[in-house]
């Protein structure tokens, strides 16, 4: 319970968004997340850090229930959305999906044009009721995206025949697009080059004005520079959670220690 | 058959090549086989094939070639002025053959000697009845540079025949002594055998282009031997299709390439959109029992025989169809639409049963091919599953899906069975599907079956048919495998 | 639905809407994914009925070609009608041709007529009409093979005649027959007299499955043993020839081929030639082998040459598919103590690759089993071969049919009885192809290896 001493420190200052309690998520037969709780603050980045297949990038895919993909995949607990239970049965995840957006590890633009991929989220949900609108979205995205002055004048070009880092920011620009009130990213930059890796987490910081952002990341150094908050996942149990700065000079578990410090992981 | 006897006998001389070799190869390492440079098998195997494969090559190529050099030279024997009027060389060389073929069976039941069947005199002695005792029958009494002909063509032949067997003998001993006499420890026997067996995997292999040059030449000569005797004009822009025997036959592959096409579209028609949603509800949404179940089932559909589809339409959609649409009062929809049971609908619902499973496991690759995280990057927007494969999935697979309707049509075209039993005979150009249509792979078969004449134009040009057939099919096929992997390519 | 308009006003929270409470678009939306996979399943539904309906169809009308109506009579074998001299020399015997056992059977029918005390009204010859046209040659054939029980009265199981036949089966019935001139209701009724007294019965029929094809006048005798040998052989030939080229491209392409425009030409010659049209191969195989090397017509060795060649592509793709699933690691560990490349590939790759071969082979053969067009244009049809053959030559050279062919051969004619027959053809093409699927099936997974 020392977790919670941590967070309640920084309860009065954002608001939640997310909270979870007891989750736990099964494979199959594998437990792969153990009794997971976890308070996600809105207008802030929060990292999941940890080895591979400790389970960061499952419990990431629990929050926009993109796990209901795979059929062996079974959650238990809750997760609350401005306190509303995700995974209650009245709750449609399409429209839960729209709330809560995803940014994939590899740059996965549909096949189609730029503007294309940006209008697809707002088409599908209805967001424009005309041309104009849906230009305007459009622009307004591609801004946020930081890659408007890139691609402003080849619209109608093919997404997929962008760079990977102008791929990657098409698709947080085309997440963007939905509106949405929280933004997954899962592991954002792992197919970028440095330099693609920098603009996007420059981008990531932007983002923080108006949403709530959690990314999965393999880089602690990447988790230093971008988030506010850490959350370090360790064989499917969260180990320890609290603000960046925190958890990277003075952590309180040693299993955190020792990841940090790079002898395990 | 010498030839099947010469086969068996090369076969038999290099067994003992097998067991000569190897001993001689022991033999000069004194017994021992680790002094061999390669294993006594392959001192054995050298010989054997020394002997066979060369023998066998030539063999190959001489019973090809005899014939050809025969009857060009017997057929330059008779003068262009015996050729009656009415008939050609080719018909002319054809009774020479059938008469040959007599004689032989005269002297095989004894009721000729040899030296009678050489030296017969059709002025002489009634060749026609002699052979028609023997089983024999001709359609006209022999005329006497027919029956010159065909006694030259039987000495020919007969010389030929001993000609290959002393060659083909005397090719197998020389390649067995050959080998023999090089057989000693330090000859790389392995090697040698080898590089055999490779060439022997290289002319497998070439047996495929061989194929289809075979395919190629054999009718593209008879092509061309049918736009001698007919304008190829008539054939490719002519509006009729009306074969006849009195020599001014219209012969138009216009209205059965209509006839083709539209019973091919109607199979599409029927195909693509259930073989496409099947494929798509058995990769998004199907679980894996139901798949398990429903996919092999399916495609049991694509291992029926055609002949089985064929009596499908014929007895039993067919006159369904006619219950339906035709009959005038008796019918369920009390028109007379439809008058018997071969249609263009007939055939086109049946082949399109067909098609189902075609089209529906290759979209089905197709579709897996496209990768998850196309679909999760919609899916994680918030799209439905439908319209994630809708606007994401569907334009992604288009290229392959194309490639796939591509194939089903090359294959609706080339489809034979169906349509002779399910189609009809009659070739014109009309729209209505419950008429009775004809195609191109119908009327090849009709005009090669029964007794044909390679010297008329109304078989020749089931060839052309044939021809246009095999460019239609190979230039989809070729369009759609291109398609296809440059779409795999993209994924890949 | 407040939150919506709202939302859409402001702009900025469009999504603002509890997650509870379904709005209208998504309920629309849903409706449409529904709609969307209800095609799908319909889709499949389709397709598994038409399966269904189709092999309902198959069995329910080929099952009656299975059984047959059979009239048992007493005939008594006249010494005086069918050896006259008393020698019992089968050369006279044979020279009493059919004509002369018409009367030995109409004698039957009023003998036996007379036993069980029915009055008929037919004459002697309408009566003897119920039986097949071939009863008479049924007669002398058992007579020619038994020369000594001439003199005896025996018991004899004559096939009915094929409307009789259909009439049992309840395929023919008075009104079918009103214009039909070979019966007439007053022999149904007698048929129907025959049968309550036991002489007329429907029992199982093994000359289906035995026996040979028979002219147009008699449906009732017709068998697909005799094209069954012919398909028998024609695979023979398609195995001999199909299988060991088959491999031996297959190797060349897979292990030894260079990257070089020829290889590339023969791989592309081999995807084509899979897709070319099944009659295509027929016009080649009329043109070269038939007409051009004179090659007998109609003989099951041109027919297995023909087929061998729409095989091979079939067997090769598979071929090569199984050679390629064998890991490079096999192939270095035998060139690494010191075997030949070509030991390698023929002692362990080949090896490790058979079950697949031998599974693509099956295969590629029940394609060729079922395959009709191309037989069509070398004569395999329209022929009536009414012996088997006596030995492996004679079953490659002579003229025979093919069962997909001989199908096709009763699916033309105009009496509807051979319908019955053909459809039963095609249930026993139907099991060959099954039990050839089962075993490929099974072959591959038993011994199917996961590298």
């Amino acid at each position: 319970m020392n977790d919670m001493t941590l967070l309640e420190r920084d309860v009065d200052t954002k608001n939640i968004k997310i909270a979870a309690n007891n989750v736990q998520v099964y494979y199959g037969d594998t437990h792969a997340i153990k009794d997971v709780n976890v308070q996600i603050e809105d207008k802030t980045v929060t990292a999941f850090i940890g080895p591979s297949g400790c389970g960061k990038s499952t419990f990431l895919r629990c929050l926009n229930r993109m796990n209901d993909t795979i059929d062996i995949c079974r959650v238990e607990g809750d997760i609350l959305l401005d306190g509303e239970d995700i995974y209650d049965p009245k709750v449609d995840p399409v429209q839960l999906r729209a709330k809560v957006g995803m940014v994939f590890q590899k740059p996965n633009p549909f096949p189609k044009s730029i503007y294309d991929n940006i209008a697809y989220g707002p088409r599908i949900h209805g967001l424009a009721r005309n041309k104009a609108e849906l230009d305007d979205i459009v622009e307004k995205s591609l801004r946020r995206g930081a890659i408007w002055d890139e691609v402003k004048d080849r619209l109608d070009a093919p997404g997929t025949g962008l760079s990977g880092g102008q791929q990657q920011r098409l698709c947080i620009a085309r997440a963007v697009a939905t509106e949405p009130e929280v933004l997954l990213m899962d592991e954002p930059c792992s197919a970028l080059d440095p330099i693609a890796t920098a603009q996007v987490e420059e981008l990531i910081d932007e983002l923080r004005q108006n949403y709530s952002v959690v990314i999965v990341t393999h880089s602690m150094q990447q988790a230093a520079r971008v988030s506010q908050k850490t959350a370090f996942f360790h064989l499917g149990n969260l180990v320890e959670f609290g603000e960046t700065g925190h958890i990277f000079t003075n952590p309180e578990d040693p299993r955190t220690e020792s990841y940090i410090t790079g002898r395990i992981g | 058959m010498p030839t099947l006897w010469l086969v068996v006998l090369l076969f038999a001389l290099a067994a003992v090549g097998f067991v000569l070799g190897r001993s001689r190869a022991l033999a000069t390492a004194g017994g021992d086989a680790r002094a061999l440079h390669s294993l006594p098998t392959y001192y054995g195997l050298n010989v054997a094939l020394s002997a066979l494969v060369p023998a066998l090559g030539v063999l190959a190529i001489w019973v090809l070639a005899q014939p050809i050099l025969i009857e060009t030279r017997v057929s330059g024997m008779i003068p262009d002025e015996l050729i009656p009027e009415g008939t050609t060389r080719g018909l002319v060389m054809s009774d020479v053959r059938r008469v040959a073929d007599g004689l032989d069976e005269a002297v095989r039941q004894g009721s000729l000697t040899k030296s009678e069947a050489d030296n017969l005199r059709s002025d002489a002695t009634d060749v026609r009845a002699r052979l028609g005792e023997v089983g024999v029958a001709l359609g006209s009494d022999v005329r006497p540079e027919v029956l010159t002909a065909a006694q030259q063509f039987r000495r020919m032949t007969t010389t030929g025949n001993i000609a290959m067997i002393v060659v083909i003998g005397m090719l197998a001993a020389g390649g067995l002594a050959f080998a023999y006499t090089r057989t000693n420890k330090d000859f790389r026997a392995r090697n040698v055998v080898e590089q055999g067996v490779l060439a022997l995997l290289i002319l497998a292999a070439s047996l495929a282009i061989l194929t289809t040059v075979g395919i190629v030449l054999s009718m593209l000569f008879e092509t061309l031997n049918f736009f001698k005797l007919h304008p190829w004009t008539d054939f490719f822009f002519g509006s009729t299709w009306a074969p006849n025997f009195r020599g001014d036959s219209e012969l138009s592959i216009l209205p059965l390439l209509w006839g083709t096409l539209y019973i091919s579209f109607l199979a599409l028609l029927v195909a693509v959109p259930i073989g496409l949603f099947a494929a798509i509800y058995l990769s998004e949404y199907a679980n894996r029992h139901t798949r398990a179940f429903a996919k092999p089932l399916l495609e049991i559909l694509a291992g029926i025989p055609t002949i089985v589809y064929g009596l499908f339409a014929l007895l039993t959609v067919g006159p369904a169809l006619v219950k339906v649409f035709g009959r005038g009062e008796d019918g369920l929809l009390g028109v007379d639409w439809m008058t018997g049971a071969t249609s263009v609908l007939t055939a086109g619902v049946v082949m399109g049963i067909m098609l189902i499973p075609f089209v529906s496991s290759l979209s089905d690759d197709i579709i897996n091919a496209v990768p998850q995280a196309m679909r999760d990057g919609s899916l994680g927007l918030g799209a439905t599953k439908s319209e994630t494969v809708r606007q994401v999935v569907l334009p992604a697979a288009l290229p392959g899906i194309v490639g796939a309707v591509l194939l089903a049509a090359s294959r609706a075209i080339g489809e034979t069975m169906i349509v002779v039993m399910g189609a009809g005979a009659i070739a014109k150009f009309s729209l209505n599907p419950l008429e009775s249509m004809t195609t191109i792979t119908t009327r090849i078969v009709s005009q090669l079956t029964g007794d044909t004449d390679f010297a008329s134009p109304e078989t020749l040009v089931a060839f052309a048919l044939g021809l246009t057939l095999f460019v239609l099919t190979l230039g989809l096929n070729v369009l759609a495998l291109y398609i296809v992997r440059t779409y795999r390519e993209q994924y890949e | 639905m407040t939150e919506t308009s709202q939302s859409t006003e402001n702009g900025r929270k469009p999504h603002g809407g509890s997650l509870m409470t379904l709005s209208k678009r998504t309920a629309r939306r849903n409706a449409a994914e529904k709609r969307f996979q209800i095609y799908g399943i319909a889709a499949i539904a389709v397709g598994l009925l038409m399966l269904i309906i189709l092999v309902s169809t198959i069995v329910s009308r080929g099952v009656g070609a299975y059984s047959q109506t059979f009239v048992t009579l007493q005939v008594e074998l006249l010494e005086s009608k069918l050896d006259k001299s008393g020698t019992r020399d089968l050369e006279k015997i044979k020279k009493v041709s059919t004509f002369g056992y018409a009367p030995l059977i109409k004698n039957a029918f009023s003998v036996k007529l007379e036993e069980l005390g029915i009055q008929s009204e037919l004459s002697a010859k309408e009566q003897a009409a119920i039986l097949s046209k071939s009863a008479p040659a049924q007669l002398r054939d058992y007579v020619i093979a038994n020369p000594d029980k001439i003199g005896e009265t025996i018991e004899f199981r004559f096939l009915a005649n094929g409307r009789v036949d259909g009439y049992m089966k309840g395929r023919v019935s008075r009104e079918s027959i009103a214009n039909d001139k070979s019966i007439n209701a007053e022999q149904l009724d007698f048929v129907d007299i025959l049968v309550v007294n036991d002489v007329i019965e429907k029992t199982f029929n093994l000359d289906f499955i035995t026996g040979a094809d028979a002219s147009d006048q008699r449906p009732e005798a017709a068998g697909m043993g005799v094209s069954m040998i012919g398909s028998l052989f024609m695979m023979l030939v398609v195995l001999a020839l199909a299988l060991p080229i088959g491999v031996a491209a297959s190797i060349y392409l897979e292990e030894f081929a260079p990257q070089n425009w020829l290889t590339d030409v023969i791989e592309v010659n081999i995807s084509n030639l899979a897709a070319v049209p099944s009659i295509v191969f027929g016009i080649l195989g009329l043109a070269v082998f038939i007409n051009y090397m004179h090659l007998p017509t109609s003989a099951p060795l041109v027919g297995g040459l023909v087929l061998t060649l729409m095989t091979l592509p079939t067997i090769i793709i598979s071929t090569r598919a199984s050679l390629k699933s064998v890991p490079p690691s096999i192939r270095d560990a035998a060139l690494g103590v010191g075997a030949s490349k070509m030991q390698a590939v023929f002692h362990h790759v080949l090896p490790l690759a058979a079950p697949g071969i031998l599974t693509g082979t099956i295969i590629g053969l029940a394609q060729a089993l079922g395959e009709t067009a191309p037989l069509l244009l070398i004569g395999m049809v329209g022929f009536i071969a009414s012996n088997a053959p006596d030995s492996l030559a004679s079953g490659l050279m002579s003229p025979n049919s093919a069962m997909p062919a001989q199908i096709y051969e009763w699916a033309k004619r105009a009496d509807p009885a051979f319908y019955e027959r053909a459809w039963g053809g095609i249930i026993i093409l139907l099991v060959f192809l099954i039990t050839m699927n089962t075993v490929a099936v099974i072959l591959r997974r038993r011994f199917e290896r996961r590298w």
